[in-house]
């Protein structure tokens, strides 16, 4: 299907999946097993200018939009679910900077964030705060010049790698959600340390660590807009980012579905290849068409952020439960089609399988996404 | 310093399909590509630009969509690209190729180094590199595997002893490893030279972002056969010394023939299958 993309978003398609194709599908499997993070991947993504590519000009990027970036996620993730979250919740970390961020603070940290010199996080899950995030401990104190941290957010991907991070943590514990704000805490700063390394199902190039603070003193300016936006702040950049995950999972089930295609050209059963049987042939036509529609409704969702559209909560819920949801089906049915080769290691299709999974869960799982559309549908009834 | 690399534009299957009628490439429905040796080249020049701040120009010959490789070059950090096409060039062979290759670099006016891919993945033929430098007399090394120093201030006892100074390497030179089947040789020699490059020089990058806008924005620049200075009798099918009277794929090799046993006896067995064999 043509998306009629610009030829500035044709190009980060084509390098993203030059990238996708020569740099990441020969390390995919081995950063799955070793769970190192993988460095030298975010350094070749940085020297193609991929980190800014939602990042205004000004500030070092190339001025797309979150179209750009679902481009590029999708293909990264095509190769490697894991490592294209490693750029994906950079971007995360660093859409909150850019859209409250100050003059100030958006020279200070963009352009090393846009050029990929370093990269970002994005932390507001704790223990007991998932999708309850207004249930939220971790607590900033001012001081002075000075707010002063305490507490822990744990899940948090890119934690320990990252060099900048976006935390929301409550400032006025009294106010509920309406007392939570935004900071910006760069790595080194005394107090803020990292805690065990999460060992996981999937996506496991990533690293997904707990990041502590204890008594950790920031300057003032570290707060973006002001106390009490926390929640503000999380719920744009959740708008922002939440088809980057749609697109993660789209690109998984893409990479799912290639290699599933390819399987069965190639494999003899019964004297024929099984890609003749109307079995198979029907399977890859529903995930085919699945996934193209999955892709339709991302990059609407995409185009529509893009333009100014308010309210796009609903349509980026959408987009994001039902990609996760045909990244799941779609990866399923792959094993499936390679059978027992399916479930070995020696192949990639298990792994496109325990990759998907995570898209269902985090950045709100499809039950808050589903939530978050009827919410809206009957909020629209009642107009 | 002034670099100028010389690339081609080639049918990306290994498998290239011949027309049996004109004994020429089959170009239809096969997706072009840089040369890939020339990659190598690309990024020898764009390195020696860095490190530099040399001035990269990028040339080829070729039909008008050739113009994507040029861009090509220019995404992963080339300065300009020429494009030399003409109706007139149809048909050249590598000597009328280079010919008219040298001309244009010739219009190009100062340079120190022109750099090329070894060979063709199409072609295979490794002569229009040297055939350059011959119509521009200046020196060539081929197969270069590693350019040590390129004009920089000389110390000269140190490099190679005063008695070779006088036999006419001048101040501005390059010294290069130059692969052999043996092992490599290193070689000076004096600039403006031309050096086509193996596979061992480099690691091509990727191109970036911003280099593919830049492409995109880039002016080509256009050369006819009337901008430049050639006898049009010296260039295309007419102008092209060799003929090819036949391309055909040879019949693969079968396997050898392994024989076991003891030494004498093996000894004895080869020495009879190898008379057997003498007509």
């Amino acid at each position: 299907m043509d998306y009629l993309l610009t030829d500035e978003q044709k190009m980060i398609q084509e390098l993203a999946r030059k990238i996708a194709e020569e740099k990441i599908k020969p390390v995919a499997a081995k950063y799955d097993q070793s769970e190192e993070f993988p460095w030298e991947i975010m350094e070749i993504l940085a020297k193609a200018d991929l980190f800014g590519i939602f990042v205004p000009q000004e500030y070092g990027g190339t001025s797309g939009g979150v179209l750009d970036l679902c481009i590029a996620t999708e293909e990264l993730s095509r190769a490697c679910g894991g490592i294209a979250v490693c750029y994906a919740a950079s971007a995360l970390g660093t859409f909150p900077i850019m859209l409250f961020g100050n003059e100030e603070q958006k020279k200070k940290y963009l352009p090393d964030l846009a050029s990929g010199k370093k990269i970002a996080g994005f932390g507001i899950t704790e223990p007991e705060a998932g999708s309850d995030a207004s249930a939220i401990k971790t607590a900033a104190k001012r001081e002075g010049d000075y707010y002063v941290l305490n507490g822990l957010k744990h899940f948090i991907t890119n934690g320990g790698d990252a060099q900048i991070y976006t935390v929301i943590v409550m400032t006025d514990k009294t106010k509920g959600a309406r007392g939570a704000s935004a900071f910006v805490v760069e790595k080194g700063t005394p107090g803020f340390t990292f805690g065990k390394k999460e060992e996981k199902l999937g996506i496991r190039a990533s690293s997904t660590r707990e990041l502590i603070f204890t008594d950790c003193k920031i300057p003032k300016e570290n707060l973006l807009s002001k106390e009490g936006m926390g929640f503000i702040v999380t719920m744009k950049t959740f708008d922002m980012s939440r088809p980057g995950v749609a697109a993660q999972a789209l690109g998984i089930a893409q990479g799912a579905l290639d290699v599933a295609v390819k399987y069965a050209k190639e494999r003899q059963q019964f004297g024929k290849s099984i890609s003749s049987f109307q079995g198979i042939q029907w399977m890859l036509a529903d995930m085919a068409t699945q996934i193209e529609a999955a892709r339709a409704l991302v990059y609407s969702c995409a185009r529509e952020i893009d333009v100014g559209c308010k309210d796009v909560g609903k349509d980026s819920a959408m987009a994001k439960m039902f990609a996760s949801d045909v990244a799941m089906k779609v990866t399923t049915d792959a094993v499936q089609i390679l059978g027992g080769y399916g479930y070995m290691k020696d192949y990639p299709a298990e792994k496109y399988m325990r990759d998907a999974k995570i898209t269902q869960i985090y950045e709100g799982t499809n039950q808050i996404q589903r939530n978050i559309i009827a919410l809206q549908l009957i909020k629209e009834m009642a107009k | 310093m002034n670099i100028i690399v010389c690339i081609k534009q080639v049918p990306e299957t290994t498998e290239v399909k011949i027309n049996p009628e004109t004994n020429t490439l089959i170009r239809e429905g096969v997706k072009s590509i840089i040369n890939p040796f020339d990659a190598y080249a690309i990024e020898e020049g764009v390195r020696l630009k860095e490190k530099f701040g040399a001035k990269a120009t990028v040339i080829t010959m070729g039909p008008p969509q050739a113009e994507a490789v040029l861009r090509e070059a220019i995404s992963l950090g080339i300065d300009d690209g020429i494009l030399l096409s003409d109706r007139a060039f149809a048909g050249s062979d590598t000597w009328a190729t280079s010919y008219a290759l040298s001309a244009a670099i010739k219009k190009i006016g100062a340079f120190d180094l022109i750099v090329c891919g070894k060979q063709a993945s199409d072609g295979d033929t490794a002569q229009v590199g040297p055939g350059i430098s011959a119509h521009l007399d200046i020196p060539a090394v081929t197969y270069v595997k590693k350019i040590e120093e390129i004009n920089p201030v000389r110390n000269t006892k140190a490099i190679i002893g005063e008695d070779k100074i006088s036999n006419g390497v001048k101040d501005n030179f390059a010294r290069v490893e130059r692969m052999t089947e043996a092992g490599y040789e290193i070689i000076e020699v004096s600039l403006p030279a031309l050096i086509t490059v193996v596979k061992e020089i480099n690691t091509p990058r990727l191109p970036s972002l911003k280099g593919m806008m830049r492409a995109k924005q880039a002016k080509i620049i256009h050369w006819k056969a009337s901008d430049i200075e050639v006898e049009l009798n010296f260039v295309g099918l007419a102008g092209s010394p060799t003929q090819v009277v036949k391309i055909f794929t040879p019949a693969p090799r079968v396997g050898g023939q392994m024989l076991k046993g003891e030494t004498q006896e093996i000894v004895d067995r080869l020495v009879g299958l190898l008379k057997s064999d003498i007509p």
